[in-house]
């Protein structure tokens, strides 16, 4: 079967690759474009180490074919720092070691940024809920919890 | 997961012919958080894949005005829950809707592919029969319309013929004062499978119920419309004797399995208090309408 060709966009940038029709998006962004920042875990669904944005959408990248990308934004952790410059929630996770191995991190910190660009100001349930898509093997859960208030609560000072 | 053919049809039409063309080989494609898994595990191995996001008919939203939409088959959660108006009309088919997995699934999945997935514990279903939503469905033979509850016909299966795809689902008018109301029972507090579901949806009249409807799923081979359930509630005022009328309605519809989330005999017991507690909050979100 010959290769179907994608033109999306990944970060903000215009790019084109060719894939199988049964290939996942994740295979895509870690094969032919590189992009090996997000992880796989489970591979169905559950654990949301693969989780992008698409269109602002939180998605398990594993869950989604690559051609269904087509025409969309695409968003994936390689595009939440600035250059040098961390996103908040980055920061705060290093300052307040939220990660162990670091396999679901990239994962969590983009489903927390999709949560607090709904939620500025999210209840600890709330976060826990927002996350709930994410599984973190080392952590416990609490670390992350506690950063995405603390990066919550530092937002909104910034705003005000 | 080789050699598949991948077909995104911009119109109805299109997609039924492929889809009865590949007679058999094919899947229908909405959010995939079903089929991709299930493609992955070698369950389902299709020669084509029938893409149906870009028919804009099945990803539409329409108020159709006094309570009544029509949600297109592949709509997703998340989109569902962006909408400004949907939500206070039928909160808990909202709810149902968006109690489908994690924030990451309700990016993709859709009721459309709930419904077709054919689980007796799909968490929209039941919400979506105490609604009283009716099925649009296209196929080979043109298109035709089915109250939800029929579209089921065991684990794993539907009633729709070779060929056919479901379009979108209509929710009828509210009167004044409806409210409907999505209750699950999981071991876990998140992302699990429902070890009883149930929708129920009420409209009342001066504190009296003048027209009810209970769904009830994970309780037996398909999701049930609970009738007796919902004639124990016309005409009271929600007093005890007519709840525990409803949830013994509820609990005699009942034909469960045993399996780790749950026991034969703690399903029907759950089956009862969750038709009752789904209840209350349905009579106050009516009671604000």
């Amino acid at each position: 079967m010959s290769k179907i060709h994608v033109s999306t966009s990944v970060n903000g940038e215009p790019v084109e690759f060719l894939c199988d029709a049964s290939a996942s998006m994740l295979d895509a962004l870690r094969g032919p474009l590189g992009l090996t920042g997000t992880k796989e875990g489970c591979g169905t669904g559950d654990c949301g180490a693969c989780s992008i944005t698409v269109d602002g959408r939180l998605v398990c990248s594993c869950l989604m074919l690559a051609v269904e990308a087509e025409g969309h934004e695409i968003a994936t952790i390689e595009g939440m720092a600035q250059g040098e410059t961390l996103h908040p929630l980055q920061r705060k996770f290093l300052e307040m070691a939220a990660l162990q191995c670091g396999i679901c991190t990239p994962g969590v910190l983009i489903s927390a940024r999709a949560l607090l660009e709904k939620n500025p100001d999210p209840t600890e349930e709330e976060v826990r809920f927002g996350l709930a898509g994410n599984l973190c093997r080392c952590t416990g859960y609490d670390k992350i919890v506690r950063a995405v208030l603390e990066t919550a609560a530092e937002m909104r000072e910034t705003v005000r | 997961m080789t050699d598949i053919r991948y077909l995104a049809p911009s119109t109805l039409d299109e997609a039924v012919r492929a889809f009865a063309a590949a007679s058999g080989a094919a899947r229908i494609l909405a959010g995939g958080t079903d089929l991709l898994v299930q493609m992955r595990a070698g369950i389902a191995k299709p020669g084509t894949i029938i893409d149906i996001k870009k028919i804009p008919e099945l990803t539409a939203i329409e108020d159709l005005g006094g309570g009544a939409y029509r949600i297109g088959a592949a709509v997703s959660g998340a989109v569902l829950a962006e909408h400004p108006t949907f939500r206070k009309a039928w909160p808990g088919v909202l709810e149902a809707v968006n109690l489908i997995g994690s924030k990451q699934v309700q990016g993709r999945a859709s009721p459309g592919g709930n419904l077709c997935n054919g689980s007796p514990a799909g968490d929209s279903v039941p919400a979506m029969v105490a609604a009283g939503a009716v099925v649009t469905i296209q196929g080979p033979n043109g298109r035709r319309d089915l109250p939800v509850e029929k579209v089921p016909a065991g684990p794993g299966r539907t009633t729709l013929a070779p060929g056919e795809i479901v379009v979108a689902f209509t929710l009828p008018q509210r009167p004044k004062g409806s409210g409907d109301a999505y209750l699950r029972m999981i071991p876990r507090t998140e992302m699990d499978i429902a070890v009883v579901g149930m929708g129920v949806n009420l409209t009342m009249e001066g504190g009296v119920v003048k027209a009810a409807r209970v769904g009830l799923g994970a309780v037996a081979p398909t999701v049930l419309l609970v009738e007796d359930a919902a004639k124990a509630l016309i005409g009271t005022k929600l007093d005890d004797a007519a709840l525990e009328a409803a949830a013994a309605a509820c609990r005699a519809a009942c034909k469960p399995i045993n399996d780790k989330r749950g026991t034969i005999a703690y399903r029907i017991k759950v089956a009862g208090v969750l038709l009752k507690r789904t209840a209350a909050i349905a009579a106050r979100r009516a009671g604000g309408n």
